[in-house]
């Protein structure tokens, strides 16, 4: 187990540079000099003089050859200097670290919501096959899966409205300053979010659970009078866990792309909206880093999900 | 004798007609939808999208980019008795007071043709790359993987997103009628179906690689890409197929994402993702119906398609369950 974990870390070394390689191309490939763009946003544009926009070049590091460039980020990255952002002029490593806990907690919050609901609905479902209750959560559900999260957003928002009166806050709350407010404005979002993986674990569940009562090991437990409580939860839900466990841990990248809407739409300020706020500036050095720590972060998910499965499942051994 | 022999020939001939196996489209298409009813349902929507896209002229009362000033915002089966010929508004004006159900008939075309067009460009080149990685193996499959990997690192809104701030929004010149201009679109969104189609795809050429067929070809001397184009990749096909069709509703909801965060297509762009662009800001006191339509025909339609992709799938090759 020890070596599989290494050798999935060492494979985070190519990966991660090829994501690196390729966003920092893409990103020199728009033409248009970030020396003058930046300059172009300051009110004395019609002064600068060829000598100032040198001057700028220098300072933010685009007249170094192409390679020392991806090199010094490169560099950088390694330990925590992701570079100055173009527009905040303020590095991207502060940025980051103001945002990334605001994401973070959002995307908990809705993983946790969606499997409160998912576990339930599918194990519910899956009992009762083919009753009136597993219809109506299938329907539910397969709804869960074709609408799009930022029109789940809306309708959060419409019923906000018309039930609360709500209106979009004004200032965020910190978790650690007032959490009482932060969870108030963060559980309805998270509840938006989470929406689509509560479907589509609840659906997996389902299919699962359906599987595994079919199983001998089933029959057996209930002939030797077990109740149907211990049945199902020690030994059906615990053999169907695999497999949920997996679609929920792919879950977690659609959660990043879902937080893009979703904190634009409750206006959370998130890496989410972050990434909207840096493509609308075209802050380069943002984007190219927000993509970075997306990647990391997807990357880890996907290696944390492959341990739990290997440590649930004892016939799983990865070599 | 001549002329007994040469009537059984043409009775022999005709009965030849008789027998020969003819594709019962029509009897396959009905059992299909009896078999899978959801199926049914999707392949009747998408029937309907595709008339509804092809004909939007003909379909759609007014004018999409037309706003009655005196209709902004007008509620459902609102009407404006002074206009010449008299407009009514079947489903509401929107902030403009633009014919919603114009609109909405001519955002099928853009969600159609944007869907259609990035999932066959980005499920083609990824399968192309799964099968290709998969048949050669050694150096080519291992910088495929890493190249795959990467992709499937970021998710594909967000490389949607990234690509789309590169390209720049497209231009709104051309036209929609001939929807120029929406290929920066159909770019964005193409690249990110390419790391999951690649990777089941291979994972489905290795098997077949390891066919006796395969081995039969290569001992009568077939060149490597003879064999990848005619022997691999047609067994791979039932495949294709299933994920394109999976990948449609995810498609359709990425350019609806996409309209609705105004990156991408034009704002004016009859586009069912940019009519819900501001509906939680203003919408929701004023005009609540206007988030409404647009966001019954995605769900919809991506239902529709979701369904037939699923069916498909059991019918095709019920291995594949859970595979995307």
């Amino acid at each position: 187990m020890q070596t599989y974990i290494l050798k999935r870390v060492l494979l985070f070394i190519p990966t991660l540079l090829v994501v690196s390689l390729l966003v920092f191309i893409l990103m020199r490939v728009i033409p248009g000099d970030p020396a003058l763009f930046q300059m172009h946003s300051s009110l004395a544009f019609s002064r600068v003089t060829e000598k100032q926009i040198e001057a700028k070049r220098k300072e933010i590091g685009t007249d170094r050859h192409i390679a020392v460039q991806y090199g010094s980020w490169l560099w950088g990255m390694t330990h925590g200097d992701f570079g100055t952002s173009m527009y905040l002029d303020e590095p991207v490593s502060d940025t980051l670290s103001a945002r990334l806990p605001v994401s973070l907690q959002l995307a908990v919050m809705a993983q946790f919501i969606a499997l409160a609901f998912a576990l339930p609905f599918g194990v519910f479902s899956a009992m009762k096959q083919d009753t009136w209750g597993d219809y109506a959560s299938r329907i539910v559900t397969m709804f869960g899966v074709g609408i799009p999260t930022f029109y789940v957003a809306i309708l959060t928002i419409y019923f906000l409205v018309i039930v609360f009166g709500w209106s979009p806050p004004l200032k965020y709350a910190e978790l650690w300053e007032d959490p009482r407010l932060n969870f108030q404005q963060l559980i309805f979002p998270a509840l938006a979010l989470g929406f689509y993986t509560m479907a589509i674990t609840a659906r997996m569940t389902r299919s699962a659970m359906l599987e595994v009562i079919r199983e001998d090991y089933i029959r057996t437990a209930r002939s030797k009078g077990l109740m149907e409580r211990p049945v199902i939860i020690r030994h059906a839900l615990k053999n169907a866990a695999l497999p949920v466990l997996t679609i929920f841990g792919w879950q977690f990248a659609a959660m990043m792309a879902g937080s893009v809407t979703t904190e634009e739409i409750f206006s959370i300020p998130g890496l989410g909206r972050t990434l909207i706020d840096a493509i609308g500036r075209r802050d380069y050095i943002m984007i190219q880093s927000l993509v970075m720590v997306v990647a990391v972060m997807i990357m880890l998910t996907n290696l944390v999900v492959d341990i739990i499965y290997a440590w649930l499942d004892p016939r799983i051994r990865y070599s | 004798m001549s002329q007994e022999i040469s009537g059984a020939t043409v009775a022999a001939d005709a009965l030849a007609q008789e027998m020969r196996p003819r594709p019962k489209v029509w009897r396959n298409a009905a059992n299909f939808c009896i078999q899978k009813p959801l199926g049914g349902f999707g392949a009747i929507v998408t029937v309907i999208l595709i008339i509804v896209a092809v004909f939007a002229p003909q379909i759609a009362p007014y004018d999409p980019l037309r706003a009655y000033t005196s209709l902004v915002f007008a509620s459902p089966g609102a009407s404006d008795e002074t206009e010449d010929p008299p407009v009514k508004l079947w489903l509401g004006g929107d902030r403009l007071g633009r014919d919603v159900l114009s609109r909405l008939v001519y955002g099928a075309r853009v969600s159609l043709y944007v869907a259609v067009a990035s999932v066959l460009a980005g499920v083609t080149v990824g399968a192309l790359i799964g099968i290709t990685t998969a048949y050669f193996g050694g150096a080519i499959d291992l910088i495929g993987q890493r190249f795959i990997d990467a992709l499937m690192a970021v998710p594909g809104l967000i490389i949607a997103l990234v690509l789309l701030s590169v390209l720049g929004s497209v231009d709104a010149g051309g036209g929609f009628m001939g929807l120029a201009g929406l290929e920066k679109v159909i770019l964005a969104i193409s690249v990110g179906f390419i790391p999951g189609t690649a990777r089941t795809i291979r994972s489905q050429a290795l098997r077949i690689k390891e066919g006796d067929f395969v081995l039969a070809a290569r001992a009568v001397g077939a060149r490597d890409w003879r064999i990848i184009l005619r022997h691999i990749a047609p067994n791979c096909f039932a495949a294709y197929l299933i994920i394109f069709t999976i990948s449609m509703g995810w498609a359709v909801i990425t350019e609806a994402t996409l309209s609705f965060l105004g990156l991408g297509i034009p704002p004016d762009f009859p586009s069912w993702g940019g009519m819900l662009t501001g509906a939680t800001e203003t919408y929701t006191s004023v005009a609540p119906w206007l988030g409404v339509f647009p966001g019954v025909a995605i769900i919809t339609v991506v239902l529709a398609w979701n369904f037939l992709g699923d069916s498909l799938r059991d019918v095709l090759d019920p291995r594949m369950r859970g595979t995307s």
